[in-house]
């Protein structure tokens, strides 16, 4: 079993971040992992992009350019990114950014409105962790317990306060 | 069991090299290698040891020259236009048999190139890095365990060889993170205690030593390059690498280095499911190139194939090692794109048919 | 009355330099300074590219031979590697101040604590006499047959001038060797080095404009008299810059 998963949204949107918690979800349940980022000069302020492989087997390619799984979290990162979906993949896309409605019937579409649920639900900035916590539930990619064990590991120490909330933002988008 | 943590490739290798008694870093900021820098200015401090940013890659390869000499393990990175540059100290380096670490983390070139993942410095790092007659030592992991790994090899084997190492990763490799376990490793060799050679200082004990690499008369400079390769030998003999898998009944090998290896590797399993008896050598070490365990593990191939992030340069080391025994084809993208393992398979599946 | 003999951490060996040649002045000077700190087994050397690329041969202390201009690079690998040693770089001015300009300034400007020795004699004297970065308007050179043109080829470096305007630099001063009360005045300077790095206050350059006196095309004698007529009006004698930097 090999997940291929693709996350992409505007730099500053945390898509490195639940990168890595899914990343700390296959380390922590014993798989084989890769995180690659996209690098150089788009990271600072243009697209960003993550691939991120979970495997019972050895990684081949860190390089994710069909995935099963993709966050889609801007209109030029759906655009570019909704065709290279695999057959019965899933797609999860911040519907608060972007307007898109997917034709495709091979694979499942799921609209969260996650910018505009963080806002009302004063979590600013916590738009990946609400699609984040839709993936799971969509997925059962891991249990809550090895989301706690991974939210502790990528939240440094001196965040440690910022857990409680990111938990509660993964609760809400399970709950959509 | 060391417990395992998710790094960079850059900074797990940042952090090997600390763990390995590398006391001294000069670098220079380069994509995609900058992490090492980023990571060791916050730790070296820590440890005792000195990170100093140089003025250039120029002056930080020469800084090396200067710790190296004086017995002290250090190690400088850059990617591939830094070691263009870099190039000039690395023939003293070894020119002046010093030992030190250099991490070349791969990005397209010529020129400014892009700073994308590539391949495309094999020719250098094997065959010209520097003026003169040399070999550094280098290293091809394929994985950030590995990368790991492969610097307190490095370490050990430029100390004990009095030669340089590189360790050749790509931006893949460099940017990517996997699980990587800290084993705890021996630390032989750090300072200059064990290198009677070395320039820190006589003390009023010993004559004074010089590290140099002039030499005016011929016979003297031929007799220490002759030293010199003798030593080659040696390392080529105890120190040749190559890892094979399914290659005792393949009729297609594939061999593909670092990054590469991976995704060839891949293929073959695909391959394999397909039925199609293919396998996969990835040599380990560059230089010296695993020119006995090509063939070995070609033994019963009908065709083999050469993968890399490049137009097609270590594909000429293969040839030679086969010496026309079996036919070798290429398949290489360039420019910063990664060859996807689904065109590794159907060029693997053109080659069924032939040999 | 002291026995004039040579210092231990001067190599008794014959030197290559030629007749005339004031490189032997300085690299006694040099040594004497070693013998009196009494820290010759604590010293460690690095020669530049140029004439006096084997003065590894010429000091008892431990020496590295650099590339090209590279001496302040390697020297600060060294001295990081070994903050307690006393580290030193003899080096040329076609060396210093053209191809290891980059290092130079950049050793200066972190304050570096090592000491310079710079040799100025306006020429490339190993390849047989070309321009150096400070070779004076006008002057003939094999590559400025009709003269240094500063339309054409610039204007000299200004060594000291240039780097005492760093925060890193402890001392930058320019002497000269052509007579005895200078050549006094020229020991004091490269001890005053020494004791900055010594103390770790800092970067410490000592220029010493010297002679050529074979591709000059001069006599010994000849040539000392240019230093004092044509160099030093260019290139004035003294402390441009003095203090500890920490």
């Amino acid at each position: 079993m090999t997940n291929n998963i693709l996350l992409a949204g505007f730099g500053g949107q945390g898509i490195l971040f639940i990168g890595k918690m899914l990343a700390y979800f296959g380390l922590i349940d014993e798989k084989e992992v890769s995180w690659l980022p996209s690098y150089g000069p788009e990271m600072r302020g243009g697209t960003c992009n993550c691939s991120v492989v979970v495997s019972d087997d050895p990684i081949g390619s860190p390089l994710v350019d069909e995935p099963d799984l993709l966050i889609a979290m801007n209109t030029p990162s759906y655009d570019k990114f909704i065709d290279t979906v695999v057959k019965g993949g899933k797609v999860f896309i911040d519907s608060t950014l972007v307007d898109a409605k997917c034709d495709r019937t091979d694979i499942d579409c799921y609209y969260v409105p996650a910018t505009g649920l963080a806002a009302e639900n004063n979590m600013k900035g916590m738009a990946n962790i609400i699609l984040l916590g839709k993936l799971l539930k969509e997925t059962g990619i891991a249990s809550m317990e090895t989301v706690e064990k991974a939210m502790n590991k990528v939240i440094p120490p001196k965040k440690a306060h910022l857990v409680e909330v990111n938990l509660k933002a993964i609760k809400l988008g399970m709950e959509q | 069991m060391a417990e395992k943590s998710l790094m960079k490739g850059n900074e797990a290798l940042a952090e090997a090299a600390i763990r390995a008694g590398c006391k001294c870093f000069f670098g220079y900021p380069i994509t995609p290698q900058t992490e090492i820098s980023a990571y060791l200015s916050k730790r070296m401090p820590k440890v005792g040891g000195v990170f100093l940013q140089a003025e250039s890659e120029v002056a930080a390869i020469n800084m090396v020259y200067g710790c190296a000499g004086s017995g002290i393990r250090c190690m400088t990175s850059s990617s591939s236009p830094g070691i263009s540059l870099k190039t000039e100290g690395i023939s003293y380096i070894a020119g002046a048999d010093l030992p030190c670490v250099i991490i070349n983390v791969q990005r397209g070139g010529p020129g400014l190139g892009g700073i994308q993942p590539s391949q495309a410095d094999y020719w250098q790092v094997t065959h010209a890095l520097g003026h003169g007659d040399f070999h550094a030592l280098v290293f091809a992991p394929a994985s950030v365990q590995e990368m790991v790994d492969t610097v307190t090899k490095a370490f050990d084997l430029a100390d004990e060889y009095r030669m340089p190492a590189v360790i050749l990763a790509d931006g893949l490799l460099g940017q990517m993170m996997e699980p990587v376990a800290f084993e705890d490793v021996e630390i032989k060799m750090s300072d200059a205690s064990n290198k009677p050679w070395a320039a820190s200082g006589h003390g009023g004990k010993r004559k004074h030593t010089i590290i140099n690499s002039l030499y005016l008369k011929p016979d003297e400079l031929e007799n220490t390059v002759r030293e010199r390769f003798a030593r080659y030998e040696d390392v080529k003999a105890k120190h040749t690498e190559a890892v094979c898998d399914y290659c005792d009944d393949a009729e297609t090998v594939v061999i593909a280095y670092g990054s590469t290896a991976r995704l060839a590797k891949s293929a073959v399993e695909a391959a394999r499911k397909e039925g199609i008896k293919a396998g996969i050598v990835r040599p380990v070490t560059l230089w010296p190139f695993p020119v006995n365990e090509i063939n070995e593990a070609c033994k019963n191939a009908k065709n083999v194939l050469v993968v890399e992030m490049s137009m097609g340069q270590m594909v000429e080391d293969v040839k030679l090692a086969l010496n026309c025994s079996k036919p070798v084809e290429f398949y290489g993208r360039t420019g910063g794109i990664i060859p996807k393992p689904a065109e590794i398979l159907a060029k693997i599946k053109e080659m069924g048919g032939k040999n | 009355m002291p026995e004039f003999k040579r210092p231990h951490a001067l190599a008794d060996v014959t030197t290559h330099y030629c007749p005339g040649c004031t490189h032997g002045i300085v690299h006694r000077l040099v040594a004497e300074v070693i013998d009196e700190m009494g820290i010759e087994g604590e010293t460690i050397g690095v020669c530049p590219v140029g004439c006096s690329v084997m003065a590894y041969d010429y000091f008892e202390c431990d020496m590295l031979e650099a590339a090209h201009g590279r001496a302040p690079a390697v020297a600060t690998g060294v001295k990081r590697a070994n903050p307690d040693k006393f580290v030193f770089t003899y080096q040329g001015d076609g060396d210093l101040a053209a191809i290891g300009t980059a290092e130079i300034v950049h050793a200066a400007t972190r304050g570096e604590n090592i000491t310079v020795i710079f040799i100025n004699n306006t020429t490339y004297g190993m390849t047989g006499g070309q321009m150096a970065p400070t070779t004076l308007p006008g002057q003939v050179t094999q590559t400025t047959p009709y003269g240094r043109d500063t339309s054409n080829e610039g204007f000299p470096v200004k060594v000291c001038e240039m780097l005492s305007q760093l925060d890193g630099v402890a001392l930058a001063e320019r002497v000269t060797v052509i007579d005895p009360a200078n050549v006094r005045k020229a020991k004091a300077a490269i001890r005053k080095g020494f004791e900055f790095q010594k103390n770790k206050q800092g970067f410490s350059i000592i220029e010493v404009l010297s002679t050529c006196p074979t591709n000059w095309g001069k006599t010994p004698v000849e040539a000392l008299e240019r230093v004092k007529t044509e160099m030093i009006p260019y290139y004035p004698l003294g402390v441009y810059k003095e203090g500890a930097v920490r």
